[in-house]
């Protein structure tokens, strides 16, 4: 598969009087044609950042690319200057934001914030942009387009803003969508349509999509394939029958533990994750995820892991990976469904 | 809308009718009498002035029919002004104080929306030092200070406008720049805050990721939810323009409404004091009005509770 975005070695900080939060600690990764990868981890992982890096909107300062290239199409977007940027911004890379209650301008008409992109991008008319946000939000399943065009963002319910905010992203047809936790403020039926929403349209565009989401149930729905960041740093990825059949690092048994199970006891308490993230002020030496792993040894606090490949797609980076650790099995039963 | 504005507006003419009301009664209980030398006048001649004008009878019958005179449209004689009604008093001067005042307003709207938004953009630098001093210093000083001070340095000093008076254009600007400190001050204030505030909402940063230029994420989506606040305040700051007003064209010698309602209180001239009360009062309270049912324009969420309301 040819990528279509590459980042290495990612480092991105932020400064403030007398801190520095070191939120994004050296990330590779990339994302191929029409592939759909979901980027998994709890808050303050930097999932959001890295890509808020790669659309170069996280504010420059207080934010700081220490190290590291974003190849698109051939260009390191960190070395773009704005006006290049406002060139790619909308037009390739599109993105979804989290909340489509303050994600939308709420005085601004649902089809010109839908027009402003292809006026701009596509250099239509203001008359040919309403007549193609028409038909956009017929595609994302708006009923009554032509009525709903004219309408404020208060005048939506949830679900539809989060439609719309997917037509605007759409608009230009951009090659990848980056959609930043888009069902994480919907109910579970609406993220259901808001999923099936998305598979649709990419089947049907073949654009890539890089989906960000704490929610492991989603990732089963959607993605090809899956990496799994904590503290900063990516420490597992793999296909998506390679993370939920055959997880290699702790802290993604954690996460596939976390999910409740539909046959669940009633009265057994929710598995969770002890602990919470280091602080990335001071970030640890070694492992981040070493004060909260069952199985942490004595290297781990010492000396980040190396990446080790199980398989050609299959990455993590994880002590218990050396051939002199100790066995450990898998918690995770092989058995159990992810996916219907 | 409709029925959201027709209330408003039933509710401006219920506090109009208040403020004539008290301001009807509170102008009798000012110390002495309208007639000038009042102590050299014979009797008679007294009574004579007295019942020309209808102040002998009762104070509810001159009430009475002071307002139903109101109500067509007619403020009555002057008391100090032989032979002059009031509404001719009014027309007369409402040319000078609408001039001074409106330059006044425009001027110090369209600085401080600059400032605010320049101030805003540029966080931190020296502009927007100067913007929060500026910012003091003209919610701090008092305009008649202001006044005396602009009459005393530009007009007297460096000899570069006229300090006083009435004559072409050039005699507007001292007074207009007197009253738009005020405004500049407290716009330039509300709009640097407002617009740090939308700068870092959501909406900010989904107009960015579609690639549009700053230029246009500034004009076109955040300077319109910077101005709802700041759309609360023009009433207040009219307010401030016409009090100010009052005392800046006392100090200028501007033949203006202000000075009329100076004069007018000093010589206990009954129906011109109500008359110019009258008339500020309808000023101001149309001005809360317009300013109401902007918002509905400018907040298209306003408009819409206001229609279901």
């Amino acid at each position: 598969m040819k990528p279509i975005l590459e980042v290495s070695d990612l480092h991105v900080s932020f400064r403030s009087q007398d801190t520095e939060v070191k939120a994004i600690r050296g990330v590779d990764f990339t994302v191929g044609e029409g592939e759909v990868v979901a980027f998994v981890g709890e808050s303050g992982s930097g999932k959001s950042v890295t890509f808020q890096t790669v659309m170069r909107l996280i504010p420059q300062p207080p934010a700081k690319i220490d190290k590291g290239k974003v190849l698109y199409g051939g260009r390191d977007l960190t070395k773009l200057s704005e006006i290049e940027m406002q060139k790619i911004r909308g037009k390739e890379i599109a993105m979804i934001f989290q909340d489509p209650m303050t994600s939308l301008n709420p005085t601004i008409r649902i089809g010109n914030q839908i027009s402003e992109s292809l006026i701009k991008h596509q250099k239509l008319s203001a008359k040919e942009a309403k007549e193609r946000a028409i038909e956009l939000l017929k595609i994302v399943g708006i009923p009554s387009p032509s009525e709903r065009v004219e309408q404020f963002p208060h005048q939506f319910s949830g679900g539809m803003r989060q439609r719309a905010m997917i037509a605007m992203a759409l608009a230009c047809s951009p090659k990848l969508l980056i959609a930043d936790e888009p069902t994480t403020a919907l109910d579970v039926t609406i993220q259901a349509q808001i999923i099936d929403l998305l598979k649709n349209l990419q089947t049907k565009t073949g654009s890539s999509i890089v989906f960000i989401t704490h929610d492991l149930g989603v990732v089963a729905e959607i993605a090809d394939r899956v990496a799994v960041m904590y503290a900063g740093k990516i420490v597992e990825s793999g296909t998506l029958d390679e993370i939920f059949y055959n997880p290699q690092h702790p802290y993604t048994w954690g996460l596939l533990q976390s999910m409740p199970k539909l046959d669940q006891n009633r009265d057994q308490e929710l598995a969770s994750i002890p602990g919470s993230c280091p602080s990335l002020v001071n970030p640890p030496a070694g492992c981040p995820f070493t004060g909260r792993c069952p199985h942490a040894m004595k290297i781990c606090q010492e000396e980040m892991p190396e990446v080790t490949k199980s398989s050609s797609s299959h990455q993590v980076a994880c002590w218990l990976q050396h051939p002199n650790a100790p066995e450990v099995k898998s918690p995770i039963e092989p058995e159990r469904r992810w996916v219907d | 809308m409709l029925r959201y504005t027709l209330k408003r507006f039933g509710l401006m003419l219920l506090t109009l009718f208040i403020i004539v009301t008290v301001t009807f009664f509170l102008v009798r209980m000012l110390p002495g009498t309208p007639l000038a030398n009042e102590e050299k006048l014979p009797a008679e001649i007294r009574e004579q002035i007295l019942e020309q004008y209808g102040l002998k009878e009762p104070l509810s019958i001159q009430y009475v029919k002071f307002m139903g005179n109101l109500v067509q449209g007619d403020l009555g004689m002057s008391l100090s002004q032989n032979g002059r009604s009031v509404n001719e008093l009014l027309s007369d001067r409402i040319g000078p104080s609408a001039f001074i005042g409106f330059q006044g307003i425009i001027f110090g709207l369209v600085v401080g929306l600059l400032l605010g938004i320049i101030a805003a953009l540029r966080r931190g630098t020296w502009i927007d030092n100067v913007a929060s001093a500026t910012a003091v210093f003209g919610v701090s000083i008092p305009n008649f200070v202001l006044a005396g001070l602009l009459s005393y340095w530009i007009g007297v000093k460096f000899e570069l406008l006229p300090p006083a008076l009435w004559g072409g254009y050039e005699y507007t600007i001292l007074p207009s720049l007197a009253l738009s400190v005020y405004v500049i001050a407290q716009v330039s204030r509300y709009i640097r805050t407002e617009m740090v505030e939308v700068l870092e909402q959501d909406y900010i940063r989904t107009a960015k990721a579609k690639g549009l230029s700053w230029s246009k994420i500034i004009t076109g989506h955040a300077l319109r939810n910077a101005m709802i606040p700041a759309v609360t305040i023009l009433g207040p700051l009219t307010v401030n323009i016409l009090t100010g007003s009052l005392v800046v064209e006392n100090i200028f010698g501007i033949p203006g409404i202000g000075n009329l309602f100076v004069d007018s209180i000093m010589v206990n001239d009954y129906t011109t004091v109500l008359g110019t009360t009258i008339f500020y009062s309808v000023l101001f309270l149309s001005v809360t009005f317009i300013v109401d049912v902007l918002y509905g324009v400018i907040d298209p969420r306003i408009r819409v509770s206001g229609a279901k309301e």
